[in-house]
């Protein structure tokens, strides 16, 4: 088979199109590039999916556990804390165990003059259980980054508001938000690459694998276990994990750009005083 | 003090190869019972074990288990990390190609279904554990193969309704079935895969697997093989 | 254990719960939080060294030695450390062992690769075959821990570099117009002040590394997670203490005891930043000064 075909038969295979064997001999480097790469797509599926519904679940977050109130600010703290304060391999495993003691048949919600009826079983399927984790676990890390930028807004920046009679909604759209976004941009971007590089452990221990379709490390594992040669299927998974996380620091460093387009001078001074917060 | 260059002396000696092939360091997974599980007392315990434990000692060897994960057991082996492999490993085509085993101490295993009932749909969604026989067996049989880290994680996706049907080793599903009360049941037609189980040794190790082949006929042709098939498989066991 | 656990399969309730929970593998279970204990405090520092030592070279006048610095950071962030531990533990390994191949049996005309096979000298091997079982888990531990502490020396890295960076000017100018060498300036003054710039940083990562620890059971380590699925999985009569799968009960114990890990740190490393802002020129600093002269 010439590599040309291989990409044919293989560059799809993690959705299920192309050949439904996996390869059983050869084993070169074009299939191996080729399938993992086709794992990719889900590493990209799960990364990009979770990281956008996680965004607004966090700020929401950030501003419940800002919030004065009470019944807003503790099951907030709570939510965040569990998440974050457990390795994500353990809820993995902990979701899927909850996940599968869902009835089978699906809910019943008698609707008075019908019954609405929920399917269940698509919840413990990798594509929706493990994307439900990673929303949630993202949401919960990105929470504490908003948090502590909403926290880091200068005080003179406030006052301003008040001075021109900005208040609520307003003060918040005009002023709160955009000086949030922009305090904590170099630290989301630190998320957004370790949420990335988190997707890979979805069918290492967290759900099974579907007619062998499964992500970048899946099919590694699958050649390196075929081979018996570790050395050549990780490193191709690793040469792909640097190209992504560098589209993903190009990408958001943009959008970083234009989040500080009207502070040049300034710049250098608060990316210094933020650095050290990068690494959450 | 005299203690310590008498230790340094005999650390001298082993480190000039003199005593280097009398310890044999044989890996297993210590999570596939009966063949090799980790008891109650935190040792490694179970038929390969015991049968390797015996055959070690009529061989004269020092032999120490090291208990390992699968994925990785072979580069492991390759590696230098241990010099052996008694996991219930199947001698297959594949793993033929980079190391070598010596003559089965088990039968060509039969493998077979546990579903919830006995006209499951086999060719519905199967669980089984990655890379394994079984696991190749299924993806090429018209069936959905799900696929899962331990044989424990395989059992329980059929339990609640995950897969249809486990496809497994037959005696790593015999208890399974026999203590389920009903919840579980055989399904289809068991089937023999593989050709037996051997000991993984290295290929440039051919003294050592000449050593244990030896070792092997000679239990084989005295029947204490056989009995201990039948101590750890029951008394239907498959013999030699 | 206790007397009455001799026949397992007679007890029941409280009495069979109370030898269940004392057989053998519970205790490794129990001694694998020691273990995972141990690797965290063993493994910070060293993982700092590294991230000092990367920390130095990505700000070096050395062309090189920059490059170095920097591509390490890179390259070492830019993988998930998952699929780091997967090949590089083995490749640590032989690594080690070649150089002492090198240098013990500079005679050994035989390949070292041999195919995927990899064959030093007996006497290189690390540790040798001989040794007592003791001595090989310690080496694994040993390599364990400098594969934890090259990825998170890379993170650290990046943390000291900023770090290094944020220390103001105005405080390393006056070192060097008490006439300090920049040898000195770096010794007596940045490093010293630079921690409270790293700390939020490193607290971070030090929260990052109790959370990764689930992942020791790929570099061969039998830790709590190891131990939690071995111990919680369905046991069939074949054992002393025949259970039905109970992974969910030890997962959740498992995630009490990383969530009071979290906790502990947190309490902790909020007393240490409380202190080393003490009389700092930052926010933290200036409002402790108001504090205390309230």
């Amino acid at each position: 088979m010439s590599c040309w075909e291989t990409v044919q038969a293989y560059g799809l295979r993690s959705l299920g199109i192309g050949e439904r064997l996996l390869p059983r001999e050869g084993y070169d480097l074009c299939q191996q590039f080729t399938l993992i790469g086709s794992g990719l797509i889900w590493n990209i599926y799960f990364g990009v999916l979770a990281l956008a519904a996680g965004f607004f679940l966090a700020v929401g977050l950030a501003l419940a556990k800002g919030s004065s109130r009470i019944w807003l600010r503790k099951p907030a703290d709570w939510f965040v804390f569990v998440f974050r304060g457990s390795p994500l391999f353990i809820q993995f495993f902990l979701a899927y165990q909850l996940l599968v003691l869902l009835p089978k048949d699906g809910i019943q919600l008698p609707l008075g003059l019908f019954t609405l009826t929920i399917g269940t079983d698509w919840v413990t399927k990798a594509w929706a259980g493990a994307l439900l984790v990673l929303f949630l676990n993202t949401a919960a890390y990105s929470a504490e980054i908003f948090l502590g930028a909403l926290r880091s807004i200068p005080k003179g920046d406030l006052e301003a508001a008040d001075a021109y009679g900005l208040t609520g909604w307003k003060k918040f759209r005009r002023i709160q938000w955009p000086t949030m976004l922009r305090l904590a941009w170099p630290a989301y971007t630190n998320e957004a690459i370790f949420l990335f590089h988190a997707t890979t452990l979805v069918f290492f221990s967290g759900f099974p694998a579907f007619q062998q379709r499964g992500d970048a490390l899946y099919y590694a594992s699958y050649f390196a276990g075929k081979t018996f040669n570790p050395f050549v299927s990780y490193p191709i998974v690793a040469f792909y994990f640097i190209c992504l996380t560098l589209i993903l620091i190009w990408l958001f460093g943009r959008v970083n750009a234009r989040l500080n387009r009207h502070v040049p001078s300034n710049a250098r001074v608060r990316r210094a005083r933020l650095l050290p917060q990068i690494v959450r | 003090m005299k203690k310590l260059i008498l230790s340094a002396a005999f650390a001298a000696l082993a480190a000039g190869g003199a005593l280097a092939q009398d310890t044999i360091r044989i890996a297993t997974e210590g999570a596939y019972p009966p063949f090799n599980f980790v008891n109650d007392a935190g040792k490694p315990d179970g038929f390969e074990v015991e049968l390797f434990n015996q055959l070690c000692e009529a061989a004269e060897l020092t032999c120490e288990w090291v208990t390992t994960d699968w994925d990785s057991i072979i580069p492991n082996l390759q590696s230098g990390n241990y010099d052996a492999i008694a996991a219930g490993m199947s001698i297959t085509e594949e793993r033929k190609a980079v190391i070598d085993f010596t003559q089965a101490y088990y039968p060509a295993t039969f493998s077979a279904y546990a579903a919830p009932s006995a006209d499951a749909d086999l060719s519905g969604v199967v669980a089984a554990q990655v890379n394994t026989i079984q696991a190749a067996h299924v993806a090429e049989t018209d069936a959905t193969l799900l696929e899962f880290a331990t044989p424990d994680e395989a059992v329980a996706a059929v339990r609640n309704g995950e897969a249809d049907a486990v496809f497994a080793d037959n005696d790593f599903l015999k208890p399974v079935v026999d203590e389920s009360n009903g919840e579980f049941v055989w399904a289809g037609e068991q089937i023999q895969l593989g050709e037996g189980i051997g000991l993984g040794i290295r290929k440039s190790d051919s003294e050592l697997k000449a050593k244990f082949d030896a070792a092997i006929q000679t239990v084989k042709d005295d029947g204490t093989l056989n009995e201990l098939l039948k101590k750890w498989f029951g008394q239907d066991s498959v013999t030699f | 254990m206790f007397a009455y656990c001799a026949d397992p399969k007679s007890l029941e309730g409280l009495q069979w719960l109370s030898c269940y929970l004392t057989t053998g593998t519970h205790f490794s279970f129990y001694g694998s939080f020691l273990i995972v204990l141990v690797l965290l405090f063993v493994t910070a520092p060293v993982a700092l060294a590294f991230g000092f030592g990367g920390a130095m070279a990505a700000r070096s006048p050395a062309a090189p030695l920059r490059w170095l610095g920097k591509g390490y950071m890179a390259m070492v962030r830019g993988v998930p450390d998952i699929v780091f531990f997967l090949f590089f533990i083995i490749a640590l390994d032989q690594g080690f062992e070649w150089l002492t191949h090198q240098v013990r049996c500079p005679d050994w005309i035989d390949p070292i690769r041999q195919g995927l096979e990899f064959r030093v000298c007996p006497q290189a091997k690390i540790p040798p075959n001989t040794a007592p079982q003791m001595v090989h888990q310690i080496y694994n531990f040993g390599l364990a821990v400098v594969t934890f502490a090259i990825v998170f020396g890379a993170f650290a890295a990046n943390v000291l570099a900023g770090a290094m960076s944020a220390v103001p000017r105005a405080q390393l100018e006056t070192g060097e117009a008490y006439g300090m060498t920049q040898r000195q300036v770096f010794r007596r003054i940045m490093v010293p002040q630079m921690w409270i710039y790293a700390l939020p940083g490193l607290s971070n990562l030090w929260l990052i590394l109790i959370k990764a620890t689930p992942l020791l059971f790929i570099l061969g380590i039998q830790d709590a997670v190891y131990w939690a699925r071995e111990l919680g999985g369905f046991k069939s009569q074949t054992y002393s203490y025949p259970h039905p799968d109970w992974r969910l009960w030890y997962f959740l114990g498992l995630l009490i005891f990383y969530l009071l890990m979290t906790r502990i740190s947190e309490i902790v490393l909020d007393r240490i930043t409380r202190r080393l802002s003490h009389g700092q020129a930052t926010a933290a600093g200036e409002a402790q000064r108001k504090g205390a002269v309230a």
